[in-house]
Formats: C-alpha cells, sequence, structure tokens
C-alpha cells in the first residue's frame, strides 16, 4: 500500500499527465529534494521556487488567470501567514469580479504537530482555512482520501487548498489506489527517488486511475449509536483507535471522517447526531474560534431537541506554539486519551 | 539579444530636484502651477535625456501627427470621465472616488501600446486603481467606468461590488484591480510565466504606486523575473507621485529611484518624466521591444502628478500639481498641431458626453439583495453554508 506522500505524487503525476496540470512548484519542490516530505519526487512539471510565500502565492494566482492549471506549495502552513491578502484575493476573485475570473488553483501545505515539530512545524491552518470564503478545504486521513481528493482539488475549477496532516505522510495506507501495485517494495521502486545521485533517475509511474473523493462529501470510519465523533486529517485515526477501544468497553461510537472542511458534509453530520444524539467535535487547531465551533453552533440550531447532551469541542489548547518536548506538545494538542475522557464524560451526561 | 547585452543597455537613473511638500506650497496658483511646470520638465529633459537607449531622443516631437492628436483625444476623454466620476461622487451617486486625473500621459502612451486579447498570447495588464486612461485608450468607452462608480448592477466588472477604477475585463487581459496595495507584482509573476512556457510575444506589465513599492510583492516581482535561466516578460512599471495617501515619498524612501532597485537585479531600468506623454510612449516602445524580443523584464519608473488627492477619502479636490494635459496642450499649440479651438472642441464634447453617460447610468438597475451569494464559486454550488 503506498504511504500518504506516494500516494499525493501519484495523484499529481495523473494531473500533469492528463488533468493538464501545468507547475507544481515551491520550495523545494522540484528536484534533486522533490518536497521536504518527498511528496513530489520524480514529477515532471516540478520547478523550485524563490524562499517567497507571497510570491508563490501570487505566481498561483497569475497562472490561475492565465488559464493554466497550478498546484502550489508553501513547505509548512507555518509560513503561510504572511499570504494571508493574497489568500483572501484569490478566493475573492469569482466574486468580486461577478464571475469574470476564477482561479482554478490548488494550495498545498502540511499542517498539524504530531512530529515534534517544534512552534514552526506544528501549527494547524483549518480554522483560519475555513474562514477564506471562496476557497475549497481539504484534508485526508489516509494515502486513498489524499489521492482522490487532490485529483479533485485539481479537476476543480475554484482555489483549493489541500491540507496535509504531515504527521500521516509517511502512514501506508489501508485500501490500494486503483492501479496501484500491490507490493509496496514494487511500488518504493518504481516511484520512490534512490538516496544519492538522482540526477539520471527517472521514476516509473503505475498507472493509476482518476479516482475522486467529491469534494463535500464525509465518510463514516466507523459505525456506531451512542456517541459521534466528527473530525478530520490524524485525528480520524486517535477517534478510530479510541472507538475500537471503547467498542471493547460495551460502547458504540460512529467517527465521520469530514475530508473536506468547507464546504462540509453537513448531510452526514445531522443523520449521525440525530441518531446517536451525542456529539463531539475533534481537531487539533487552537480552540478559540475554532472551525468545529461553527459546528457546535449549526448543531444547537438545527438539532437542539434531538441532543441528549452538550455538544463538545476537543481542539488543540489556546496556546501561542507547540512546545517542543513531548510532554509539552501531547499536553497541547488532543491525544487519545483526551479524547476518551472526553467521551466519557458525553456519555454519561444525563440530559 | 543576450542577458549581457541587455544589461549594457541599462540606463543610469537620475532624481526629480524637489520635494512634494516644497511644489505644493508654490503652486498654490495657477500661474505658479505653470511656472513650477515648466522648471519641473525643464529638470527631467536633463535627467532622462542621459539615461536613455541612444537611439531615441526623448522630449521631441518624435510622433507622427496622427498619433499626437489621438493621445491627446484619449487624455482628455480620461480625464473628463474622471472629473465627471468625482461630481458623480460629490453629488451623492457613488459611495467612493479613486482615480487616475495627472497620469493621462502615462496611462494613455501604455494603454495605446497594449496588445490586446484574451489569453497568454495577447499581453496581461495588472494595474492597480488609476488606470482609467490605460482602460480609454484600450477602447473603453465611459458606460462601464460609470457603472463601475455608481455600483449597478449592469456594472461589467464586478456587478456593483467594487470602487471605481476596479476594472476587470478578461476579453482584453484586463486582470481584476484589488485594493490592496502592489499584491498585483505578485500575481503578474503568474501572468508572465504562462507567456514565457509559451514562448510568444504577450508580455505581463505592472503598475503600481511609488508607497507600494515598499510591500515585500515588488521585491517578489524583482526577484521572480530575474531568476538566472528562468527570466520572466514583465514590464514592471511604478507610476511615481510623491505620495502615499498623506504621506509623502521623502519622508519614507532612502532610495534616490526606485527604479535604481532593479538595477541590483541586473535588469534594465528607466526612470521618465511620466507627464511628458511623448516621452512616455516612446519610453513604452523602447522597453515593449524589448521585453518582446529579447523576453526579459524591465523596470521602469515614470514621475507623475496627483491632480485631485488620494481618493474621495481626502476630499477628491485639486492640488494644483502640475497638468500633463496642459503641458501637452502647450506643447501642441506651439508646435501648430493643435488649436485653441480643437482642444476647447475636445473638452467640451468629452465633457457632454461624460455628462450625458452619467444621466442614462443613473437609471440604471441597482444590484438585487439576493445576488450577494453569486459567483462565490464556479456554478455557484453550496455557496450558503446554510443550504449545505
Amino acid at each position: 500500500m503506498a504511504n500518504m506522500a506516494q500516494a499525493i505524487r501519484m495523484a499529481l503525476h495523473v494531473g500533469e499527465t492528463q488533468l493538464g496540470v501545468t507547475d507544481i512548484f515551491g520550495q523545494d519542490v522540484g528536484m534533486p529534494l522533490g518536497g521536504v516530505f518527498t511528496a513530489t519526487q520524480g514529477l515532471e512539471n516540478t520547478w523550485n521556487a524563490p524562499l517567497d510565500e507571497r510570491g508563490i502565492v501570487g505566481a498561483a494566482i497569475g497562472l490561475g488567470l492565465a488559464g493554466d492549471r497550478a498546484v502550489a506549495e508553501i513547505q509548512f502552513c507555518d509560513y503561510i501567514f504572511n499570504t494571508i491578502d493574497l489568500l483572501k484575493m484569490a478566493g475573492n476573485t469569482y466574486w468580486a469580479t461577478n464571475g469574470n475570473y476564477n482561479l482554478p488553483i490548488t494550495l498545498m501545505t502540511p499542517v498539524g504537530a504530531g512530529i515534534r515539530g517544534s512552534i514552526y512545524h506544528s501549527h494547524s491552518f483549518d480554522a483560519w482555512a475555513s474562514r477564506l470564503p471562496g476557497w475549497k478545504v481539504v484534508m485526508p486521513s489516509n494515502a486513498l482520501d489524499a489521492y482522490g481528493l487532490l485529483i479533485s482539488a485539481i479537476k476543480d475549477p475554484n482555489p483549493v487548498m489541500f491540507l496535509k496532516p504531515k504527521a500521516l505522510l509517511r502512514v501506508r495506507g489501508e485500501e490500494l489506489i486503483p492501479g496501484e501495485p500491490e507490493s509496496e517494495k514494487e511500488l518504493k521502486a518504481m516511484i520512490d527517488a534512490p538516496i544519492g545521485d538522482r540526477s539520471n533517475w527517472k521514476a516509473k509511474w503505475p498507472n493509476t486511475e482518476i479516482y475522486e473523493v467529491p469534494i463535500g462529501q464525509g465518510k463514516v470510519t466507523r459505525e456506531g449509536t451512542d456517541a459521534t465523533i466528527v473530525t478530520y486529517g490524524r485525528h480520524v485515526l486517535m477517534a478510530n483507535t479510541v472507538a475500537d477501544r471503547m467498542r471493547d468497553q460495551g460502547r458504540s461510537i460512529e467517527v465521520i471522517d469530514l475530508r473536506s472542511i468547507y464546504p462540509y458534509d453537513w448531510s452526514l453530520i445531522k443523520s449521525s447526531i440525530s441518531k446517536t444524539g451525542r456529539v463531539l467535535f475533534l481537531n487539533e487547531d487552537t480552540e478559540v474560534t475554532n472551525f468545529a465551533e461553527h459546528l457546535v453552533y449549526r448543531c444547537t440550531q438545527e438539532l437542539f431537541y434531538e441532543l441528549m447532551a452538550r455538544p463538545r469541542v476537543l481542539a488543540g489548547k489556546n496556546l501561542p506554539g507547540i512546545g517542543l518536548h513531548a510532554n509539552l506538545e501531547e499536553n497541547s494538542v488532543p491525544q487519545e486519551r483526551d479524547i476518551e475522557r472526553e467521551l466519557s464524560e458525553l456519555l454519561e451526561e444525563v440530559p | 539579444m543576450t542577458r549581457k547585452k541587455a544589461s549594457k543597455k541599462k540606463g543610469k537613473t537620475s532624481s526629480p530636484s524637489r520635494s512634494k511638500s516644497k511644489k505644493a506650497k508654490k503652486s498654490a496658483t495657477k500661474k505658479a502651477t505653470k511656472k513650477s511646470a515648466a522648471k519641473k520638465t525643464t529638470s527631467r529633459k536633463k535627467t532622462t535625456t542621459s539615461k536613455q537607449p541612444p537611439k531615441k531622443k526623448l522630449g521631441s516631437l518624435e510622433l507622427d501627427k496622427e498619433t499626437l492628436l489621438g493621445m491627446h483625444d484619449l487624455m482628455v476623454k480620461s480625464r473628463k470621465l474622471e472629473e465627471r466620476m468625482i461630481q458623480i461622487y460629490k453629488r451623492g451617486d457613488a459611495y467612493f472616488w479613486i482615480g487616475a486625473p495627472g497620469e493621462e500621459a502615462f496611462g494613455v502612451a501604455l494603454g495605446m501600446q497594449i496588445q490586446k486579447g484574451q489569453g497568454p498570447e495577447y499581453d496581461y495588464s495588472h494595474l492597480h486603481y488609476r488606470c482609467t486612461p490605460t482602460l480609454i485608450a484600450m477602447g473603453m468607452e465611459m458606460e462601464p467606468a460609470i457603472r463601475l462608480i455608481m455600483n449597478k448592477a449592469t456594472d461589467p466588472c464586478t456587478g456593483g461590488r467594487n470602487f471605481s477604477n476596479h476594472y476587470c475585463f478578461p476579453e482584453w487581459n484586463i486582470v481584476p484591480v484589488t485594493s490592496p496595495i502592489e499584491v498585483q507584482y505578485s500575481a503578474a509573476i503568474g501572468t508572465a510565466i504562462a507567456q514565457r512556457r509559451r514562448g510568444n510575444k504577450g508580455i505581463s506589465i505592472v503598475s503600481g504606486g511609488d508607497a507600494g513599492t515598499a510591500e515585500g510583492d515588488f521585491a517578489s516581482s524583482l526577484i521572480w523575473s530575474s531568476r538566472p535561466g528562468f527570466e520572466l516578460p514583465m514590464y514592471i512599471t511604478v507610476q511615481n507621485n510623491r505620495w502615499g495617501i498623506s504621506t509623502d515619498y521623502g519622508s519614507q524612501h532612502g532610495e534616490k529611484y526606485i527604479a535604481d532597485r532593479g538595477r541590483a537585479f541586473g535588469m534594465r531600468t528607466g526612470y521618465y518624466n511620466g507627464n511628458d506623454p511623448i516621452e512616455t510612449y516612446l519610453a513604452i516602445q523602447d522597453d515593449m521591444y524589448y521585453i518582446r524580443r529579447n523576453g526579459l523584464p524591465v523596470l521602469a519608473e515614470f514621475e507623475v502628478s496627483r491632480l485631485y488627492g488620494h481618493s474621495s477619502a481626502s476630499g477628491a479636490n485639486p492640488t494644483g500639481d502640475v497638468c500633463c494635459i496642459e503641458l501637452f496642450e502647450d506643447k501642441l499649440l506651439r508646435h501648430g498641431i493643435l488649436t485653441k479651438e480643437l482642444i476647447k472642441e475636445r473638452h467640451d464634447q468629452y465633457q457632454e458626453e461624460a455628462r450625458s453617460v452619467a444621466e442614462k447610468v443613473r437609471t440604471e438597475a441597482d444590484p438585487q439583495a439576493d445576488t450577494i451569494w453569486d459567483n462565490v464559486w464556479v456554478d455557484n454550488e453550496n455557496a450558503d453554508w446554510r443550504k449545505f
């Protein structure tokens, strides 16, 4: 099975060979490195940009205005903040021009903690991104979804932000990408650049299919009846683990992998909460004005009389950064133990 | 032409010799203004002739009569349109005015030479909010500008959503003018990359003011356009009116010329009297030829006037600054190309046209409130979260 970085690479290959992607660029995106997480190795249309995030986003906007299909990368979302006004501009271009110009661009950036990344390699961006109207925002939790969401992002005529959960980029999927070789070794030999001199190396791409995960469509990863967890990215894996553990204790937890942060799959969320009456919204961005708070608001507006307990948000603590030491990081963003504790309280609450 | 040869042709830049605030004091009366203008023009001739490519003697009447008369016609048309738009604001028919009076010499000279069309084979224009003269020179009529400032549903650029001078015409590669200062210098990188890839003669033109060059996007345009082996066909222009709203250039900029910043990147630079349409036209012609031929960037700075302040936020009242149209008319009169009668006729004609267009547009429909959700996304899917 491909890991998420390989899946992204294969989706980009499909993008540049079948979907008209003209440019895949950012700092260290081109060879020889092919991205700090190797997600852009071996592709034809990659190139290295100056260390200039504003230039990267601006260039992507310009390429979109010219009708080309660009996939740009900000190396870590921690360094995207000086582009906020350009992101706002990209999001409002179609609206501000009343439909004269659309921007078919994809912006990738790794997000979140979980790799001991210290203060400036652990940021999240999902809550920030959800406040950029005009953008679509997606975040996969596994290799197959990464492949399918990225292809959907590339095909979309609007700006799409593809948030890469950096802690999952080396995690192998449980489902094959259509056309992917079954052997991990075989795939590695085909598309992983060798250590050392890469000047004569060329990837041999498997013939993977155009597989799309529709933007705006979530997925139930664990079915349950007692409570619902709505999450995305690396916390899907944590939620699944906790749900499996609690199932052994006789509790039935439903887990929804939102996959798209905006637009989000409200009908899936709504139907699950209507069934369980209890919901925990889970992510690792900071907790104040967190995107989950919007979902809680909507939940109380539309499902108030169906709730059996107060809806909860479990998110990153509202801190200026994430400390490097494991004790600090793990006390800053939700861990399995925190999810289990919140769920226990949620399940025990009597209306 | 190789990059090395191109660098050899690079001209030196020189400085205007006075500060804006001193000049403003001198120009309290029309007479004083004319005196100041004459002094300013003379000093610019001295500074600019020494740094230009030698094949053109700038500042003389090197353009044919038809071109000169055409430039004058467009400059007057643009000015009368802008003055009408100020009136529209002052009469309460618009919330805000920002525009280009004083930049007609540059804007018209630029617009006359843009290769207009849609797609990367044509020029892309990343303009700022003082670009009415450029659009007029490209063939825009008065209606779109007035519909835009009046926020009418018929506004073809924004549908009533944005300020005056925030144009957008995809059919001419006029990409959206935005209010944030200098972001156009970053976006221009992208269209230039698209043009470089295709290898045709289309170039990406970007314009902006002097104050905005303090933003990082300006540096981005210099860095990205001059990467070795990946140079971009960008015409990076600065219209230096020596003001950033109320902050004068001299108090914030240590560099003698903004154009000098391009020299560090080995690119061709130029500094021009942007109040002289002939000098400006020839400079742009020369620069565009160079960019189209070599695929290399040029940074050109044009000194211009700001005749009605920054915008309606500062009252949109006359500043007494040098008027490029008056200077041009004086020159054309001296050379017998224009007559006083023709000048008056043109001014009257466009004043009346602007008035009648404004009256017509005033009666047009306003945007409907429920259109706010239109065009959030292509196909407008799921624009309102309440309807997901």
